[in-house]
């Protein structure tokens, strides 16, 4: 926070992008956002490598392949807090639907016969046993519930760290779905 | 009457009457899942769990305990407070509680409870069981994905309805309630199709067919409004 505006991150791993969707419908309130906040990595701005000293990172989606698995460790190392962003990163949510069968059943259903991406490490990322809670991976220091979770609820978060107050939500705020 | 203290309050109670009853009956709040008014208590979730004080600590659920002279009940403590999250985390890592995708998003027991006693994530390893539902009835479904075993639907078919069809089968974690003893509940010859199940359970896990996520409603009160109806034998 050197020209005293938060750093923060946002990743998008085993999700829909419906967190990211609800971030956008915080609407004109972005504009008070970003008064205060540079958004230095995230699946809406153009910077390819995760850049040291983050303040917060949003993650949404759960921990689903092998990228997500390093990513998620390099963002640990780099950030002062990891926020779980949504169900998905909260629980495992839908994608860890496919969590009771094997990788290869999932992407053969898709795929068929033949050369299947994700099957093994290569251009596309291996796909991991199970997707899993980004918690299970890696300490995570706050959750925001909610599939995704409500553009009010992701405020009344936002206005509490940019505040630098108790990250923690509580009653109606811990609803999934 | 009985004269106790629960939450630091004196109450008065029935002789018979459970520590719940008592307390609800005095407007003090205790969590619960598997208690139903109308339906016989089973104490088996322990989300009621009570402290009595003059058991020396002893914890025990509260609508499975009746009251007793000069007993004192704490209600809420950080102790209490830990153990039915801790409860509460399991039950959600027990099965597929998949709430974005369920019919009972936002009118679920499970749910409300999670914002009630502040779970904001499940600290022990989700267990992902590979679970079937079973569609063939053609009003009715159970999707054992949901399930928390409270056995509302059980008593609620054999206390209620008096059909029993609704039972369990296997045993510890793999336990599943199960009509006629596990047939498929299209071939139930004890089913009267009369739905009390899907109205006591407290979860998506018995749904009416052809519901969608978030639609299915549920009036667990019919239970006892049926119950209270009918004549004292």
């Amino acid at each position: 926070m050197s020209d005293g505006k938060v750093k923060l991150a946002t990743v998008w791993f085993s999700g829909c992008s419906g967190c990211h969707m609800s971030l956008l419908d915080l609407d004109e309130r972005l504009v008070e956002l970003a008064a205060k906040a540079d958004l230095v990595y995230s699946p809406v701005v153009d910077i390819k490598e995760f850049p040291e000293g983050v303040d917060a990172t949003l993650v949404e989606g759960a921990v689903g392949n092998s990228e997500h698995l390093e990513l998620i460790k390099e963002i640990r190392r780099k950030s002062k807090l990891v926020v779980s962003f949504g169900d998905c990163a909260v629980t495992g949510n839908v994608p860890s639907m496919r969590n009771s069968l094997a990788p290869e059943e999932v992407l053969r259903a898709v795929y068929g016969k033949g050369d299947v991406p994700g099957l093994e490490e290569g251009d596309i990322p291996k796909l991991l046993p199970q997707a899993v809670p980004v918690h299970n991976v890696v300490p995570v220091d706050a959750y925001i519930h909610g599939c995704p979770p409500p553009a009010e609820r992701i405020w009344t978060f936002v206005r509490k760290l940019l505040a630098g107050e108790e990250l923690e939500l509580v009653g109606e705020d811990l609803r999934f779905g | 009457m009985i004269t106790l203290e629960i939450a630091g309050r004196q109450v008065q109670a029935e002789p018979g009457q459970t520590i719940l009853e008592a307390a609800e009956s005095a407007g003090i709040h205790i969590p619960t899942l598997c208690n139903l008014k109308g339906l016989s208590p089973r104490g088996a979730c322990r989300i009621c769990l009570v402290e009595v004080t003059t058991w020396r600590g002893k914890l025990v659920p509260s609508c499975a305990t009746s009251v007793e002279e000069g007993m004192k009940v704490v209600a809420h403590s950080a102790r209490l407070r830990e153990l039915r999250r801790t409860i509460l985390e399991l039950l959600f890592a027990e099965r597929n509680h998949i709430c974005a995708v369920c019919v009972s998003n936002g009118s679920c027991e499970l749910q409300d409870l999670a914002c009630e006693l502040g779970m904001d994530h499940v600290r022990y390893p989700y267990r992902f069981p590979g679970l079937n539902m079973d569609a063939s009835h053609g009003k009715y479904v159970v999707d054992h994905n949901r399930c928390v075993l409270c056995g509302r639907c059980v008593r609620a078919c054999s206390e209620v309805e008096g059909a029993m069809t609704w039972g369990f089968s296997r045993r510890g974690v793999d336990t599943l309630v199960a009509t006629d003893v596990g047939s498929p509940w299209v071939d139930s010859k004890t089913c009267t199709e009369c739905g009390k199940c899907v109205e006591a359970c407290p979860t998506g896990a018995l749904l009416d067919k052809r519901t969608s996520v978030a639609e299915q409603e549920k009036d667990p009160e019919v239970l006892s409004q049926v119950t209270e109806r009918r004549p004292r034998v």
